[in-house]
């Protein structure tokens, strides 16, 4: 057990756990940020996907310690106040079906739309590939993507 | 067996001093005022204005928490935006609330309309005595009663309290589709925003003080046990509190995080008694199919004489593996167990079952067993089976403090319910111009219900007459089931057997096409050419319907224009869960590898409620299908289930997705199923087109193994 300092949707937790702990059981059971999903265990199907300095990671197989320090953001924290455009641009296509993987599906997108404002669908299908939906919303998830590189219009 | 068929529902309205109350109840002895006054039927008015709808099925994603308030707000005419959503936990207020079968909104359908009607008539009454004015003079519009003649209104809360005094009208006036306001309108779903923003609590999410979290190392062969283990490695794992065993077959690690209990159960030392499964393999699965094929079994249907059919015979054999439902959530249910009895907070598909089994394990009385029903990070039938239930009450139980029971994706992959493996045996007879005169399709599968202990009669599995009808005509056709054993535990997945059947039948009548020369939409087109009727089982198939979705495909791909260089097309059509579908999937092969370019999907479910939750379970349930035919394939190995994650179980991603078109055929016939009919048509249309391209006849999935 060992204690690290997260800094966390911009405010830092103190956190005592094992320092193999994947971060995801931290955000999730320690920190209680439950938005961030368990699907995998092993980086296969991206349902984990937050941010670690603006990357996009898989937090179920990423150890505390190697976030420790650095700036998490989860689902809760990716938009303060109001909603993300790719949230908006989410609602506007209908795009969640059971839901599950799709906090996950944004936070990949939100990692490639910050470094590349206006992906190609080659980049999206590369970007996105990673992000596993059992419901077959890739589509939609794709038209999102590009509404909100659009800055929101259709 | 319909839910309705087993329950007289009588609507119920009572008093409640404050607001109105409306629902259905069971009346089978006599039921307490408290249970009349229940809150948790259907529909809810407060004087405040309040609405509230109640939920009755579990939301998996396919919907239901927007599509059923839909049908009874439509005959309260209420005002859609007033609208608040209850989900229901297992009751006894609304029949079987089983969510399954793609039966949601065809089993709700009329309670919820009945329950929205009896409702507004009321209204209108108080309103009618409220104002001394004649009944036929108020109408109900927009979540108010409205008087024409004198221009006055009064809101739905404002006339609750008078309402509920009223009695309940038995036989009330339902509206025509042709007035809907909100049934058939593509309103956005209510479940959208929480889901998108990370506030959405599905079963996995759930918290509660005190509560632990437990995994539980089960025994690796199929029908193996616990003969000992050694905790002394796991409990020096921090946060670790207890281990023990919890029942024949696993033995529960419980902790302070998930993680914790995840560690422990890593360095358990358990031995185990591998059982009688233990030298179980594949290909012992596929013999035994073979040789349940020798038996006779049971007639699904039957017209003519096959056995006398006579011309030029053409038969194959069609295989399909286990398959595993994989919903991105995995398993996981959170237990209370005290003194006073036990609650859960369970993703489940059957609330009911849940309770039962629950209260069955750990001996209380099922009134003891509260089930409350989070979201579902999919279900695809998985959340059918109750075994996560059953496993949190026991850990809770034994460690008499609330805990969350959590399968891990490997748990999940090899200790699921598997889709039946199953063998196909078909044969035809063709006239002298190549048109069919007999058909022959028997299906050797084990049965689901069956190995769950309830065999349907004559040993057909219940399922099979909602998901194998054949639905052409033909002056001889044999539609046969064989059942066969397995130890494999076997499960509900989306479209159940419709999948095999389909998959099996639709290709051999592409094969009967090449075999006649003649084209594959013609063939299906003279064997729907007649109007008929075709009863299998409860349901009376129409072969128009069959016809228009099939031709509403073809027209829309484009079947008779020639496709570009490289490009290929196979179509299928499939009826299922009472609703028509048809297919048209285009493909290139790239290195003997087929790419699905797009498919076109052609739908008769009756009256559509939700126009865009179809857009979007319809291609869900393509994309699902497309995963299923080209790689889903659960293996076993010395009695175990060799797949663990979605490295070796690997469901489609984006690059593999198609472009999904979904037209509907306009229809005021009662809605039928809508979340599993898309998937049958998939694997055949895909197989036929892969024999357009190839010359190949793939007869067993998955089509890359």
């Amino acid at each position: 057990m060992a204690d690290f300092t997260l800094r966390v949707n911009g405010s830092e937790k103190k956190v005592n756990v094992s320092a193999e702990t994947p971060l995801l059981w931290v955000l999730r059971d320690t920190l209680e940020l439950t938005g961030t999903k368990f699907g995998c265990g092993a980086g296969l199907c991206g349902a984990c996907t937050v941010h670690v300095d603006g990357a996009a990671i898989r937090s179920c197989s990423t150890p505390v310690s190697q976030a420790a320090g650095k700036a998490i953001t989860t689902i809760e924290g990716l938009q303060t106040g109001g909603l993300h455009v790719l949230q908006q641009a989410w609602i506007a296509e209908e795009v969640p079906q059971c839901g599950y993987c799709q906090t996950g599906q944004i936070m990949t997108a939100a990692a490639l739309l910050a470094k590349t404002a206006n992906p190609t669908d080659e980049q999206i299908t590369q970007a996105m590939n990673g992000n596993l939906c059992r419901c077959g919303t890739y589509e939609r998830i794709r038209k999102a993507i590009r509404r909100a590189a659009a800055g929101g219009a259709r | 067996m319909s839910p309705l068929s087993r329950r007289e529902f009588v609507a119920a309205g009572v008093a409640a001093g404050a607001g109105l109350v409306v629902g259905f109840y069971l009346p089978h002895g006599n039921k307490s005022q408290e249970e009349v006054f229940s809150p948790n039927a259907y529909l809810r008015i407060t004087p405040e204005n309040k609405i509230t709808i109640v939920v009755a099925r579990s939301e998996m994603g396919q919907g239901v928490r927007t599509a059923l308030p839909m049908i009874l707000a439509e005959e309260l005419e209420a005002d859609w935006k007033q609208i608040e959503i209850e989900q229901a936990g297992a009751s006894t207020l609304y029949g079987d609330q089983t969510t399954g079968g793609s039966a949601s909104i065809r089993t709700t359908w009329d309670p919820m309309r009945k329950a929205g009607a009896a409702a507004r008539e009321m209204l209108i009454s108080a309103a009618a005595l409220t104002w001394g004015v004649p009944r036929s003079g108020c109408a109900a519009q927009g979540g108010n009663v409205v008087h024409a003649a004198s221009k006055r209104q009064l809101s739905y809360g404002e006339l609750a309290t008078k309402a509920s005094t009223l009695p309940i009208p038995t036989d009330v006036p339902l509206k025509q589709s042709k007035d809907y306001k909100i049934v058939g309108q593509r309103l956005a779903r209510v479940d959208t925003p929480a889901k998108v923003k990370g506030e959405a609590t599905f079963g996995i999410d759930f918290r509660m003080p005190g509560m632990r979290f437990a995994v539980l190392s089960r025994c690796p062969t199929i029908g193996g046990k616990v003969t000992s283990f050694d905790d002394k490695e796991s409990k020096k794992i921090t946060g670790v509190s207890y281990v023990g065993r919890v029942s024949d077959t696993a033995i529960a690690i419980v902790a302070d995080s998930v993680w914790g209990a995840m560690e422990g159960r890593r360095v358990l030392n358990v031995s185990w008694d591998e059982g009688p499964n233990k030298d179980l393999n594949t290909a012992a699965v596929t013999e035994s199919l073979k040789q349940a094929a020798g038996k006779k079994g049971a007639s699904l249907y039957s017209v003519g004489d096959v056995s006398k059919a006579t011309g030029r015979r053409v038969s194959a054999e069609y295989q399909l593996p286990f398959m595993a439902h994989a919903p991105m959530e995995p398993g996981n249910c959170t237990a209370n167990y005290s003194a006073t009895g036990c609650e859960l907070w369970a993703p489940t598909q059957v609330p009911q079952d849940c309770r039962d089994s629950v209260a069955t394990a750990v001996g209380l009385d099922p009134d003891l067993v509260k089930v409350n029903v989070t979201l579902m990070g999919g279900g695809f039938g998985r959340r059918l089976e109750h075994d996560y239930a059953v496993e949190a009450a026991l850990v809770s139980k034994a460690i008499n403090a609330p805990v969350k029971v959590i399968w891990t994706r490997e748990d999940d992959m090899r200790f699921s319910t598997y889709r039946p493996a199953s063998l196909h045996q078909l044969s035809a007879t063709l006239d002298g111009s190549g048109w069919p005169l007999s058909f022959t399709h028997r299906i050797i599968a084990p049965s689901i219900s069956g190995q769950k202990g309830q065999p349907g009669p004559n040993g057909i599995d219940p399922d099979l007459p909602d998901e194998a009808a054949f639905v052409y005509t033909l002056p001889n056709i044999s539609l046969e089931y064989v059942p066969a054993e397995t130890p494999v535990p076997l499960g509900w997945m989306r479209s159940v057997y419709a999948l095999q059947a389909g998959f099996a039948s639709e290709s051999f009548i592409d094969e009967l096409a090449v075999a006649a020369g003649k084209d594959p939409l013609d063939l299906r087109l003279h064997m729907l050419a007649k109007d008929q009727d075709i009863q299998y089982f409860n349901t009376t198939w129409k072969t128009a319907r069959m016809r228009g979705v099939l031709q509403l495909a073809a027209d829309k791909a484009g079947w008779k224009n020639p496709l570009p260089s490289g490009r290929f097309r196979g179509l299928a059509c499939f009826g299922c869960f009472s609703s028509y579908m048809a297919e048209v999937v285009e493909i290139s092969m790239e290195n003997d590898v087929p790419r699905v370019h797009r498919v076109v999907a052609a739908v008769d479910c009756g009256q559509v409620v939700n126009p865009g939750i179809l857009q979007q379970q319809i291609p869900g349930g393509i994309v699902y299908a497309l995963s299923n035919a080209l790689r889903a394939k659960i293996t076993i190995e010395k009695g175990r289930v060799v797949q663990g994650n979605f490295d070796d179980y690997a469901p489609l991603r984006m690059e593999e997705v198609p472009a999904v078109e979904v037209y509907m055929v306009p229809s005021v016939e009662a809605p039928t199923g809508i979340g599993e009919p898309s998937v049958p048509p998939l694997a055949p249309a895909l197989c036929n087109a892969i024999f357009a391209a190839t010359k190949k006849r793939i007869r067993a999935l998955p089509i890359l193994s």
